[in-house]
């Protein structure tokens, strides 16, 4: 059944052991957009790319990528699920032991049965689509920060997937990386015709290239919208994210006992 | 203080049986995974070099001298009985049977167990292998099993050839240095060691301490935590066990295999 979302979350929660991490999260990802889901770290951003993915399952809910329920896939369904998806991990997690050119030419290689030729061809493009296909004799320690980002996004993209999750793409980038990488995921997005979950904390870069935002705050999403209208949001915690307030909804302090009964200052105060 | 000391002992035991339970369904795993490892036989080649090529050079270098040692220290005692053109045999079989298997295999633990760990670890903190799950291949088949492999074929072979070099040494010293008779060394040694006795037994031992260390090594990588704290101990960890695991394997197959023969 082909319908308009390809991701689709329904009352979901999960925590590890006793400790709730997501709670009743609502979501939904439409074919063709740049979703993003924000939040601050530690809130959850990463395992919920995680449940996406199925390599967490659901403590209850459901989480559907092209209308099938992850969760419940064998190992057999879920690695056929994950071939029409691409996964970029926060620091790209290119094979230390093989060059930009095998990294990419990896998926290729392990799962069609194409001549060297044609893999050579195939992954030339996807190097030429991220600005690297000089780099592709390179070993990844070769690489600066940035370039290892973009090759792993080149090997995100090898088999041409459906969907592509990005764990903090942004992190760690100067604002020339930023900005290409920013760019290279919507334009890729648009026209490889893929659908793109952003989990990332950079306000500022995403309000440029997604379509539409997710909040999340202690396991639940606290408010959605298009990047106009987050932008423009009145809500105390959106504020507080938006404009990077040090206080608010989002406390300064972990949780601890009154500071004067901490300092030892008796009857004095508190 | 009591009831907290038993309850931390308690933990600490039933922590260690869920280990314990682990490593074994890990084990089976791989050996379920292991298709990949044979029908692509070159990802366990190139293993087969990082493990057992690169593993040579200690494996030799330990075996000459080992057997030079036991030259001097058995010419030494066998010439009190006169029995010193007896040192071939001892020589031989106390390499074939015992020290071969054992010292290439605590050598192998700390050479090449090690390294399997802290690549695995590695690969495990930085992402590589959930990468490699996403990409649908699972990397128990693609990167465990062919290291396992590659050290269950290569572990045999550098005990035959830590024998080998320790029994030149032996040679060397016991016949070229000292000058006992060359004739009554190399006969003596071919009349006393047999072969399904001594040197088969001696390759079902270190096959076994094959088994055993790599899969420790395995799991202890795959295990770790993904950081460096985690990664380091988890090295350290794997010397440590497979060492004593292989110590302690080489006294009930011993047990088993020369029980009653003199």
């Amino acid at each position: 059944m082909q319908n308009d979302n390809l991701v689709e979350i329904e009352q979901l929660a999960f925590g590890y052991g006793a400790r709730p991490i997501l709670k009743n999260i609502n979501l939904t990802a439409k074919r063709g957009q740049v979703v993003a889901i924000m939040g601050s770290s530690g809130c959850g951003k990463t395992t919920l790319l995680r449940l996406i993915g199925g390599q967490l399952k659901p403590g209850q809910g459901v989480v559907r990528v092209a209308g099938e329920a992850v969760g419940e896939l064998d190992q057999a369904g879920l690695y056929r699920l994950r071939r029409k998806m691409g996964m970029l991990f926060q620091f790209g997690a290119l094979f230390t032991d093989m060059s930009v050119f095998d990294n990419v030419a990896f998926q290729l290689r392990e799962h069609t049965d194409l001549p060297e030729d044609a893999i050579r061809d195939l992954v030339l493009m996807k190097l030429h689509a991220v600005g690297l296909r000089g780099a592709a004799q390179l070993m990844p320690a070769e690489l600066s920060g940035g370039m290892a980002r973009r090759v792993a996004l080149a090997r995100a993209i090898a088999l041409d997937p459906m969907l592509v999750l990005y764990d903090e793409p942004f992190a760690g980038l100067d604002p020339i990386s930023l900005g290409v990488t920013g760019n290279l995921i919507r334009r890729l997005t648009d026209t490889l015709g893929l659908t793109s979950i952003v989990v990332t904390h950079d306000i500022h870069e995403s309000l440029k290239i997604v379509d539409y935002i997710y909040f999340i705050s202690d396991g639940v999403i606290v408010a959605e919208g298009t990047a106009d209208e987050m932008s423009a949001s009145g809500l105390p915690f959106v504020h507080q994210f938006v404009h990077g307030e040090a206080d608010g909804p989002v406390p300064f302090h972990y949780p601890a006992p009154p500071y004067a009964d901490d300092l030892r200052l008796g009857g004095q105060g508190a | 203080m009591l009831k907290q000391a038993i309850e931390k002992l308690g933990n600490r035991t039933i922590q260690g049986v869920w280990r314990m339970g682990f490593a074994m369904r890990f084990f089976v795993t791989i050996l379920l995974h292991s298709g990949t490892a044979f029908r692509r036989f070159g990802l366990t080649t190139r293993e087969l070099y990082f493990s057992g090529v690169l593993s040579l050079i200690i494996i030799l270098v330990s075996g000459l001298f080992v057997g030079m040692v036991l030259g001097l220290q058995g010419y030494e005692t066998l010439q009190t009985y006169g029995a010193e053109e007896s040192l071939g045999i001892l020589v031989a079989l106390s390499l074939v049977r015992e020290l071969g298997p054992v010292v290439a295999a605590l050598l192998f633990a700390s050479r090449a167990g090690s390294a399997i760990t802290a690549e695995i670890g590695l690969m495990k903190a930085t992402e590589q292998l959930s990468a490699m799950e996403m990409m649908a291949i699972d990397p128990v088949a693609r990167v465990v099993a062919p290291r396992f492999w590659a050290g269950v074929i290569s572990m045999p072979l550098l005990a035959a050839l830590f024998s080998a070099m320790g029994i030149f040494g032996g040679y060397l010293v016991g016949v070229k240095l000292i000058g006992v008779d060359e004739g009554a060394f190399w006969s003596q040694m071919q009349n006393a060691v047999d072969f399904e006795r001594d040197i088969l037994n001696g390759v079902i031992k270190s096959v076994v301490f094959g088994v055993a260390i790599t899969a420790i090594a395995l799991f202890e990588g795959y295990d770790a935590p993904p950081t460096a704290e985690g990664v380091s101990g988890a090295t350290t960890r794997t010397v440590v066990t497979s060492s004593l695991v292989v110590l302690a394997l080489d006294f009930v197959l011993t047990a088993f295999m020369f029980r009653g023969i003199g």
